[in-house]
């Protein structure tokens, strides 16, 4: 038997180059265990080409989708529409905040990208020093128990759940501390000047927004906390350190 | 142009005091917010008030019988209130800084809140009491 469908209303952010932005709603039945961007490609498929997002690779790898649904940032490849919503609801989905919109969901990530970049942070970590979510007891554990490793998917969910970003440009943001506390002051001193500033890591005020939103256990608050005691750690030795 | 709509800008402030879609992290946030804020209107009140007191015994005695108003007691209580939660909250915020309880940063938040309304209220019953 297959599932009851439930029907919703899509309501879509919409803006193109010189458009004011606006919301345009797109009802349609869906199954609720479908994924919150197989909606937003049914519209695109079936009811309008214009609408404009990104996606990749479906299964939480690429950090293409992320988006705001109904007001909470979400990878939307791997939000089921039964978690956000219920059947007879309007599904709101919006670009990510504090990001440029470059056309309806599609936002500019070049300066976070590049940030990313500055810091040397690690597309995949090794898996010996990978951290790793509920890791198993034994590892020579069987292979049913699988395992997700702390890698940053350059999703921006984070930046756009901080509120601390949204009044700043400059400020480097959640998942660029994270990165620079991955590199780590003793693997790259040079990071110091960088994360030790007013756009560094002591704009953070510790709302702990990025944490609760990041879909890849990353946990960015933490690390910011930890880079902090770094940095702490690193002055407080430099007092003592002969010129 | 259109890039400028959503990008981040000191303007934009106001987005800081948005409950919608936050979790205890981003509450706590709020609250630092607004009773930092109202701390520092305080604070200018309060030299206002003392710039009265400078006009003399006969304003010294007004500015008496509009400190045991009820309204006046009510304002102070909001200043005890903001102070107890700025400070406790400010508790959370060192301690995780310090690498204190991050993991469990809304247990910490919820429990110094708790001592937070226990305080308030043993402040209000003294105040409006004794
Ligand atoms: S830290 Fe998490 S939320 Fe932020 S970009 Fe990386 S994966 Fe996305």
């Amino acid at each position: 038997m297959s599932p009851a469908k439930w029907n919703i209303i899509l309501k879509i952010h919409r803006q193109k180059q010189g458009e004011a932005p606006h919301f345009e709603e797109f009802p349609m039945q869906v199954d609720p265990d479908e994924y919150v961007l197989d909606a937003v490609e049914r519209v695109w498929a079936f009811m309008d080409r214009s609408l404009c997002f990104r996606h990749a690779c479906h299964h939480s790898t690429c950090g293409a989708c992320g988006m705001r649904v109904n007001d909470v940032e979400k990878l939307t490849c791997i939000t089921p529409i039964r978690e956000v919503t219920r059947d007879g609801a309007t599904l709101k989905v919006e670009p990510l905040r504090n990001f440029p919109v470059v056309s309806d969901l599609a936002v500019d990530m070049g300066t976070f990208y590049s940030r990313m970049e500055t810091v040397g942070a690690r597309a995949v970590l090794p898996v010996s020093e990978a951290e790793i979510e509920n890791p198993p007891t034994t590892w020579d554990a069987d292979e049913s128990q699988y395992i997700r490793l702390a890698d940053c998917i350059e999703c921006g969910l984070c930046i756009s759940a901080c509120p601390a970003a949204a009044t700043s440009t400059e400020y480097l943001g959640p998942a660029v501390l994270a990165g620079a506390q991955d590199q780590g002051l003793k693997r790259n001193l040079k990071l110091l000047e960088l994360v030790d500033s007013e756009d560094g890591l002591w704009r953070c005020h510790s709302a702990f927004e990025c944490t609760a939103v990041c879909p890849s256990f990353v946990d960015p608050a933490r690390r910011i906390m930890d880079l902090r005691m770094q940095v702490i750690e690193e002055r407080f030795k430099r007092l003592f350190r002969k010129p | 142009m259109e890039k400028q709509r959503n990008h981040p800008s000191p303007l934009k402030f106001w987005l800081w005091f948005n409950p919608i879609g936050r979790q205890a992290g981003g509450w706590a946030y709020i609250l630092h917010r607004i009773t930092a804020l109202g701390l520092t209107f305080y604070l200018y009140l309060h030299l206002i008030v003392l710039g009265l007191l400078a006009k003399g015994p006969d304003g010294y005695d007004q500015f008496l019988v509009l400190a045991h108003s009820p309204l006046f007691v009510f304002g102070e209580l909001l200043v005890v209130a903001a102070g107890i939660l700025h400070g406790l909250n400010g508790m959370r915020i060192a301690l995780t800084t310090l690498g204190v309880s991050v993991t469990r940063q809304k247990q910490l938040f919820f429990g110094l809140m708790a001592i937070a309304a226990i305080a308030i209220l043993v402040f209000g019953i003294r105040m409006f009491t004794v």
